[in-house]
């Protein structure tokens, strides 16, 4: 004989039957743990309405915060990755790639994009973290140097925005040449006297914070981001300390000289049209 | 000499021969033919282990601790040589040396990582890795060539760039950016020869040039093969399968054209006789910079950057 009888009947609605959320109408910030309704976050340009974390966005959020009427025409995109080392790890690199193609609404770690910016040209290659972490294989590096030739002939300045956990390592020493591929040919936007803009966004470290990101005539950064050369795991195990806080975020780099400004993500179109005819105006 | 551990079969004939020789100097037997005998076996063993190694045993090698280190090169191949020091702003980093020097009567900037010989010297050049003052003294080093119509050589033997609390503060990623960008278009010959381990951007940082060389029993990569393994493997346990995979040999590097050329080691690693490396690489900087110096400096310029700018590979 039981203590304790149920009187009114419990939960009968099966699985199969409950009313679902469906998905995407809200979004947890990873931050301050708050929920709010997607569409608010789309209307904030993806800045949490109430801590103002930037959420990691890729191309395809960005082309649609900068440029006029939200669209940029895209380039290059018919460039696809290939898997010329038959790498493998825990699995080929080769399935990798077609499984994050899969999944992803991009092409690739980067999206290179042309488009006015209140009525002036700029060129934008922008990494996508979704795509293998952002990291910078051979097509990135591919890109940002067909990027830099639409450039020049356009007679426009460069943006490019990072994110990215650093070098593919299934690419190898290629991926590691894509740093010294991108410096070198940032060399020749920079003798055309064409400016070149920095953005720093959460996550930028390893060979893409060691190459072009920290190239920009100007360099700036999104509000929060870690922005590093070495992962901040491999520091602390190297030290054999814990890390300040605030280490290696936005704030931090603009502190130490490694940064111009930080620009809030729905300052930055105003930021990039004053920059872009300020460089213009000379 | 340290064997290491495919060596051991070398290791055992020697202490063999050691103990035949000794029995030949005590006694009264005659065992000379014994010892000529030895001497073949260990001469074919070598040549047997030497002439198959794999990926993991070059990586071993290149890290042999009785390789010759960038300090030892530069004594032994330049007839005048003076160290020099600092960044200018910060700190002399012992990590990474440089100085003005003379081969053949050729004046040339050096640059370079440098290791320690034992672990006092170790801990004091922090194991060749360079804070961002050493990626900032070897370009104020290369300005001063540039300004003087002056060759580069770069040296190139580093673990990595150190990834420190302070390396961070003081802009680790901005400085060897910051060398990738200048080093294009340095406007005399550089000349990069990598000489042990060429580890990522650490490596990089120092390896922009008109040629790119590795001595046969060096690797360069964009990262370790024990980093690789722990980070696409979850374990450090699969070094010598991320060391295939990652095909990081002068071989491989030479074959993808990443790489211009490959300086030949004496047999068993450039340790074994560092007197015939150094003259190697001697040789090999003079013809190289010779050649170069032929060669107009906008054309040079062009040519270096156009030879990264083909590096990488992709489906269109």
């Amino acid at each position: 004989m039981s203590w304790f009888k149920r009187s009114a009947e419990g939960i009968t609605t099966t699985t199969e039957e409950k009313l679902e959320v469906p998905d995407g109408i809200w979004w947890k910030c990873p931050s301050c743990k708050k929920t709010i309704p997607t569409i608010d976050l789309q209307e904030n340009s993806y800045v949490c309405t109430s801590c103002e974390y930037h959420a990691r966005v890729n191309s395809v959020e960005y082309f649609g915060i900068i440029y006029d009427e939200g669209r940029a025409e895209l380039l290059f995109e018919n460039l696809k990755p290939k898997d010329f080392l038959e790498f493998t790890d825990l699995k080929p690199y080769k399935d990798r790639i077609k499984e994050t193609l899969s999944k992803s609404n991009v092409s690739e770690a980067l999206t290179v994009g042309y488009g006015t910016v209140n009525g002036h040209g700029l060129v934008t290659a922008c990494m996508n973290f979704n795509f293998i972490g952002g990291s910078m294989g051979s097509i990135v590096g591919e890109k940002i140097s067909r990027a830099i030739d639409v450039c020049l002939q356009k007679k426009a300045p460069l943006l490019i925005i990072s994110k990215s956990g650093g070098a593919r390592m299934m690419e190898s020493a290629f991926s590691l040449m894509q740093m010294a591929k991108t410096s070198a040919k940032l060399t020749v936007l920079a003798e055309a006297q064409l400016p070149y803009f920095s953005l720093l966004t959460d996550p930028t470290t390893g060979g893409v914070t060691a190459s072009y990101a920290m190239l920009g005539d100007i360099n700036m950064a999104e509000p929060g981001a870690l922005i590093g050369f070495a992962g901040p795991r491999v520091i602390k195990e190297t030290i054999k300390k814990d890390l300040p806080k605030g280490f290696q975020r936005s704030e931090f780099l603009l502190e130490h000289g490694f940064l111009d400004f930080i620009v809030k993500r729905k300052e930055l179109k105003q930021r990039l049209s004053d920059l872009i005819q300020l460089f213009e105006n000379k | 000499m340290t064997f290491l551990d495919f060596e051991k079969p070398i290791e055992e004939l020697y202490e063999q021969l050691n103990k035949l020789k000794k029995i030949g100097e005590n006694g009264k037997v005659d065992i000379q033919s014994t010892i000529i005998e030895m001497e073949s076996k260990i001469e074919q063993t070598k040549q047997a282990i030497y002439k198959n190694l794999n990926s993991w045993q070059r990586v071993q090698l290149s890290r042999h601790p009785e390789r010759p280190y960038t300090l030892y090169y530069l004594n032994h191949i330049c007839s005048r040589f003076i160290e020099l020091h600092g960044d200018r702003n910060v700190a002399d980093d012992k990590a990474m040396v440089g100085g003005i020097g003379e081969i053949d009567g050729q004046t040339i900037m050096f640059i370079g990582q440098q290791k320690g010989e034992n672990t006092k010297q170790r801990q004091y050049r922090n194991f060749g890795m360079a804070n961002p003052e050493g990626y900032r003294k070897a370009l104020r080093l290369m300005k001063i060539a540039e300004r003087f119509n002056i060759p580069v050589v770069a040296l190139i033997d580093t673990p990595g760039a150190f990834p420190g609390l302070e390396a961070e503060e003081r802009g680790q990623g901005e400085a060897i950016a910051r060398n990738l960008f200048e080093m294009s278009k340095l406007r005399v010959p550089v000349v990069c020869v990598i000489i042990g381990e060429g580890a990522s951007g650490g490596a990089l940082g120092i390896g922009i040039g008109d040629r790119i060389l590795m001595m046969e029993n060096t690797w360069y990569s964009v990262i370790s093969p024990e980093s690789c393994s722990s980070i696409l493997w979850h374990s450090w346990d699969h070094k010598e399968t991320a060391a295939e995979q990652l095909k990081l040999t002068a071989d491989h590097m030479y074959q993808f054209k990443l790489v211009d050329g490959v300086l030949p080691e004496p047999l068993g690693g450039a340790h074994h006789d560092p007197e015939r490396m150094a003259q190697t690489l001697k040789d090999t900087i003079s013809n190289t910079i010779r050649e170069l110096k032929l060669i107009p400096v906008n054309d040079l310029i062009r040519d270096r950057i156009q030879k990264f700018c083909q590096m990488g590979f992709f489906d269109e």
